[in-house]
């Protein structure tokens, strides 16, 4: 990867210099801390008032380090997507910090942003939307260079294209066709090598497989792992598929509601889980082996996930837990490691009741 | 149950004794721009009260056409069904009249669709929806179907359905509203349903709850259930029996565990391969390679071969029709076909 800013105008913007140094392998190169995401619900047309706020994300804090693939798992409306939104700078957030090699980048704006974001880049779910009709595979792969010209020169941007055609494993001759002649999994890869146009260190995949269909889903899997390899990648994973998560990943990190409520190896997380909504999820899942149905030990949670705009006090799960105590509605549990546990049960887990669960343990369904 | 079917008198003093629904060599086509897509090719399968088939198969597969078809909601034209019978307890529904026909559907044959946001209408309120059925079915008065309808809610689980009847569709959660969808199949106490994907949209805690209240419900009336889907987790949770459908056909019918435990067409083996193992974390996941097929241009012979780690000249020629399947002694494997001509080897594999 050669050094930002060495654009023929030579206009280098002083930050540039700084997101140009390596970071070694298992050093945080994304750290987010508390990060706050709340959309404004208004009453009245013209004199807006804020009637209060949906809690997309709330306080979320977690590390990406370099060359990992960190998964995020949760239900719809968790915030998966929206922490992937303020990541990006799509959205800004409300509150808190995003570190991109120690420097702080959610509150950049102009010239010094788009050097950030030339480093994160982005892999969408729907194929069949992220892409415009009305260009070529060609424009939309080479799109990115015109707003970063200093990647590729403009006379090499056919072949700089073709060749990203050649890494996703399309045919380079492809280049001038449109996104409707091509397959789910043929897109995916376009948008794939859209995202690797520019040569980022980080990508954010927001449920890159769930719109494809089963027996391709594997393909578009091992293509990201190999790209990975090959580039060098930190993968921020965000999917509800859980065994594909569990594939992938290096480290897993399972939302609720606005809030990680636990994060962890992926050993830990799907094999000592501690915190009671994970083993909900965990035991939700359906196993793809029939002689499991007999033996299966699954909490069935009652009730729906409760609206963000009004979230429970303390902690967020007590409506839905088990194990809720007077102190779960007063307290919020912080992410840490519970001082109780020991060996691999010992990770993050925002519960004052953490443990591993325990077979035949009481999960009887609350009123 | 003394409805139109049974007052035709075909099976009056004796009970109907074979399948309830028996669907045989069913063709469904679509006449486009294009050409002719040939989305159902053939199509045989039957289901026995309180029964679960699972249909497995990808999107185009033609498992959602095969049930629209057995529901007779395809809009014909562009769709035609050239061929095949739909037989439902013993009749050839593709033979009846518009009347009869529809004195069967939702009150013998029912559906859930995937997306019940958009399957219920959005500006009228659940309770009229549900009480619509009663009062189209059972001409009741409007009064009468609003008590019915919190009844339903309240057996599907609702939580406080006598204030929640005059909600709309989009004031309940995605759970609550497939519930609907539930209870407004359920309404006239069918022989049958058809669950088109419900719980696909649905997450997996709250899926987890749907399904068994299916299957909950299922038991108690004693109802044949088909159940569409994509989902090879949801399959072995709940399927008796499962048909495997690849470019509108079914490659392979198999009861559930023997299908997981050796599944005797290449597809089936590819597709359980391609599930994440936890022993195979850190290496490539097995992939089917290439794409599933244009129905436009299904390839001759066998519609997997071009994908088919297995296939010979004798695919590209030849469709291979669904063979029975045996065990090396000859001794038959009840209730199982593939359409693969190397069964046997597929059988020994792994």
């Amino acid at each position: 990867m050669t050094a930002d800013g060495a654009g023929p105008t030579g206009a280098a913007v002083p930050e540039e210099a700084a997101f140009a140094q390596e970071v070694p392998r298992g050093e945080p190169i994304l750290e987010v801390r508390d990060l706050v995401k709340h959309f404004p619900l208004t009453r009245g047309v013209l004199f807006k008032k804020q009637v209060g706020a949906v809690k997309a994300v709330d306080g979320v804090s977690f590390d990406l380090m370099q060359g990992e693939t960190l998964g995020i798992v949760g239900e719809s409306g968790c915030g998966k997507s929206t922490l992937a939104k303020v990541l990006m700078n799509l959205e800004p957030a409300t509150g808190g910090s995003v570190r991109y090699k120690g420097e702080e980048i959610s509150r950049l704006s102009g010239g010094a942003l788009k050097a950030v974001r030339r480093n994160i880049q982005m892999v969408f779910q729907d194929p069949y939307t992220s892409l415009n009709p009305r260009m070529t595979v060609g424009d939309i792969i080479g799109e990115p260079f015109e707003i970063h010209p200093e990647v590729a020169p403009r006379g090499d941007r056919r072949k700089a294209v073709q060749d990203l055609l050649d890494v996703v494993g399309l045919n380079p001759e492809y280049i001038n066709r449109y996104p409707h002649q091509f397959s789910g999994g043929q897109r995916q890869r376009i948008g794939i090598a859209r995202g690797l146009a520019l040569k980022p260190e980080i990508i954010i995949c927001d449920e890159p497989v769930s719109a494809l269909d089963v027996s391709v889903q594997a393909q578009v899997i091992n293509l990201l792992e190999q790209l990975q390899g090959e580039f060098n990648l930190s993968y921020m994973f965000i999917a509800h598929d859980l065994s594909i998560v569990r594939h992938i990943s290096d480290r897993v990190g399972v939302m609720y509601l606005g809030k990680m409520v636990e994060i962890g190896s992926d050993e830990q997380i799907y094999d000592h889980a501690t915190h009671p909504y994970t083993q909900a999820l965990l035991s939700a899942v359906p196993v793809p082996d029939p002689t499991a149905r007999e033996s299966r030990d699954r909490i069935v949670l009652t009730g729906d996930v409760p609206s963000p705009a009004n979230p429970p006090s303390g902690c967020r799960f007590r409506t839905r837990c088990w194990k809720a105590q007077e102190r779960c509605a007063v307290e919020v549990p912080p992410l840490a490691p519970p001082g109780w546990l020991s060996g691999p049960a010992f990770h993050d887990s925002a519960c004052h009741f953490a443990a591993e669960r325990e077979s035949g343990e009481d999960v009887g369904s609350r009123p | 149950m003394n409805t139109a079917v049974d007052r035709t008198g075909r099976e009056a003093g004796t009970p109907y004794q074979g399948p309830l629904l028996d669907v045989r060599d069913l063709h469904v086509e679509f006449v486009t721009r294009d050409g002719v897509a040939r989305a159902v090719n053939g199509v045989n399968y039957s289901v026995r009260a309180g029964e679960t088939l699972a249909v497995l198969g990808e999107s185009g597969s033609g498992k959602s056409v095969t049930a629209q078809a057995v529901m007779g909601i395809l809009d014909m034209p562009p769709a035609r069904i050239p061929r095949g019978e739909i037989r439902f307890r013993g009749r050839d529904m593709l033979k009846m009249g518009k009347d009869e026909r529809r004195r069967i559907r939702g009150r013998k044959i029912a559906m859930i669709f995937q997306d019940a946001l958009s399957a219920l209408n959005p500006v009228l309120s659940v309770g009229f929806q549900l009480g619509e059925m009663f009062r189209a079915h059972h001409g009741v008065s409007r009064a009468e179907a609003r008590t019915k309808a919190v009844e339903l809610m309240e057996r599907v689980r609702i939580p406080a359905a006598k204030e929640r009847v005059n909600d709309y569709p989009h004031q309940f959660s995605g759970g609550m509203r497939q519930r609907i969808m539930i209870a407004m199949a359920l309404a006239l106490e069918p022989d049958l349903i058809i669950a088109d994907e419900p719980t696909t949209a649905l997450d997996v805690t709250v899926q987890a709850q749907v399904m068994d209240l299916l299957a909950e419900l299922q038991a108690e009336y004693n109802m044949g259930l088909i159940l569409i889907t994509h989902d090879l987790g949801v399959v072995a949770d709940v399927a008796d029996k499962i048909a495997v459908m690849y470019a509108g056909r079914i490659v392979e019918t198999a009861p559930v565990h023997e299908l997981y435990a050796r599944p005797a067409h290449p597809y089936t083996r590819g597709l359980l391969d391609s599930i994440p193992r936890l022993d195979q974390k850190g290496q490539e996941l097995y992939a089917i390679k290439g794409l599933p097929p244009n129905l436009l241009r299904i390839p001759p012979g066998c519609a997997f071969n071009p994908r088919c780690p297995r296939a010979q000249d004798v695919c590209r020629a030849e469709v291979p029709e669904l063979f029975p399947v045996a065990e090396d002694d000859g001794t038959p494997l009840e209730g199982r076909r593939s359409a693969c001509f190397f069964w046997k080897e597929t059988l020994h594999d792994r």
